[in-house]
């Protein structure tokens, strides 16, 4: 399988991204998680406003095929949540690193991000799931 | 468990197919994706490979042999050159399997089961005939594909000359390509299609000529969702030999006027009040019902469980089949879900797609 890997994101083992520029964290599914999904149809999104941890649950998703919880790779309040995927939730197959992206979270730790994976680890992390 | 592979499997890893274990076997989930390979089934022709399931022959007449009394669905006036849906049941009314019994000739009849039960339905078989010579179980040797999809019918007129004249739950013997292949005029998607019964050896040969035609290969996920949005049971979900026909919504599909095996069990459990019933329902969101979720009436009462439930992609909302306690009218609002988080959903008559081409 041809697993798309972005260079300056960060990873979950759980297969959620982070993209954090500015003490602001862009957070979303990888594409192995899309593509061990399915089609995504639906999506529940946190309340902009509220606070998340750090791998606790952040929203939840469903395909055709099954129902899964998304975790948070930072702590933080949520600043922002992509509304594009009440009605296109199908944005996180198409184009997860992009259109599909989920929340934005104000970063409350920076010292968390440690606990992340970046890209050339979460490639050996996914060579080794195989 | 070793799983085993259809005489397509090779076929279906060449074209990038997702595998799942199902009934035993390891088979295609999804191609492309479950959702195009959907709208190929309800807009143009998809094909399935369904060599999993079970083909029987009982040679003979129906009520000599017993094969009469092992299903429940009438024989006595089954034409040759058609084939009827119904049940086998074990001596409490419990569903043992549904089948369809093709009538090929006067005496020639085949039986398509599932594939799960398929071993202990041929045990089942071969125990309640009169005569063991008269049964033949050939799910090995017999392969299947089912083409299926509102342009079906032209696109197997060039290879399959005749097909055009088989009516809904017809069947006919053709040559296929060369081959001897048996083929009916039914499904499980609610579009107009074909099944063919084909030699396992040749129907590699087949499935590529199919493909090469521009048939769409769909897999099981796309196939649990073209049968939930009809509302057609499968087999370990919506019913199991712990669920009578009449549970399930299926009397229809009994011949009340034959002696056949669970009867008298079913009319005693007819007669003390039938505990459950099926229900169809539409969620009020994208939301998908899940197996095994509780469904909620109006004013909170749990009434029952859901059995199966997906997205559908024609209404781009979820879908679900449940087992309930009491009638729920239709357009009357139930939940589903856990007792702390639940989706509103709306009681539907069946089926739920309703622009289907199966009887075009």
């Amino acid at each position: 399988m041809d697993v798309d890997v972005r260079d300056d994101f960060l990873y979950t083992k759980e297969h959620e991204w982070a993209l954090i520029d500015d003490g602001v964290a862009i957070v979303g599914l990888t594409d192995y998680a899309q593509s061990s999904l399915g089609d995504v149809t639906f999506l529940e999104l946190p309340s902009v406003g509220s606070d998340v941890e750090q791998f606790e649950q952040l929203a939840s998703v469903e395909s055709v095929k099954a129902a899964s919880d998304i975790y948070s790779p930072v702590s933080g309040k949520i600043l922002d949540v992509n509304t594009d995927l009440d009605d296109n939730p199908e944005l996180i197959n198409k184009s997860c690193y992009e259109m599909g992206w989920i929340a934005r979270i104000e970063v409350a730790d920076s010292e968390e991000t440690s606990r992340l994976m970046d890209a050339e680890e979460y490639r050996v992390y996914l060579g080794n799931l195989e | 468990m070793v799983l085993k592979r259809t005489p397509l499997y090779d076929l279906h890893k060449k074209l990038n197919a997702k595998m799942v274990p199902f009934g035993g076997w390891d088979m295609p989930v999804q191609y492309s994706g479950i959702i195009e390979e959907y709208h190929a089934t309800r807009t143009g022709v998809a094909i399935f490979d369904i060599c999993h399931m079970g083909e029987f022959f009982v040679t003979g007449d129906a009520e000599q042999t017993g094969l009469d009394r092992i299903v429940t669905q009438r024989l006595r006036d089954l034409s040759v050159g058609a084939c009827r849906y119904g049940m086998m049941l074990n001596e409490s009314g419990g569903i043992l399997d549904d089948l369809i019994v093709f009538r090929l000739d006067d005496h020639e009849w085949m039986i398509v089961v599932n594939a799960a039960t398929s071993d202990d339905d041929a045990a089942h078989f071969q125990r309640q005939l009169n005569e063991s010579e008269s049964f033949d179980d050939r799910s090995v040797q017999t392969g299947k594909i089912d083409v299926q999809g509102p342009k079906s019918r032209d696109f197997l007129l060039p290879l399959i000359v005749g097909i055009d004249r088989l009516p809904y739950y017809g069947c006919a013997r053709f040559d296929v390509m060369g081959e001897p292949a048996i083929v009916s005029r039914t499904g499980y998607t609610g579009e107009l299609g074909y099944e063919i019964y084909y030699p396992a050896d040749k129907i590699a040969r087949l499935w590529e000529s199919l493909l090469t035609r521009g048939a769409v290969p769909a897999g099981l996920g796309a196939r649990d969702v073209l049968r939930i949005e009809m509302g057609y049971p499968l087999y370990g979900h919506e019913i199991s030999t712990g669920v009578s026909p009449l549970d399930a919504g299926l009397e229809r599909f009994i011949d009340w006027e034959k002696d056949f095996i669970g009867k008298e069990a079913l009319l005693q459990y007819k007669q003390g009040g039938v505990a459950a019933r099926t229900m169809c329902f539409v969620a009020d969101s994208r939301r998908s019902p899940r197996e095994g979720q509780k469904i909620f009436s109006a004013d909170d009462k749990e009434i029952g469980v859901v059995t199966s439930g997906t997205f559908s992609p024609s209404l781009l909302k979820g879908v679900g089949l449940g087992r309930v306690a009491e009638t729920v009218p239709t357009g009357q609002t139930v939940f589903f879900g856990t007792p702390d988080k639940k989706a509103a959903a709306v009681s539907a008559g069946r089926p739920v797609y309703k622009n289907g081409s199966l009887k075009a």
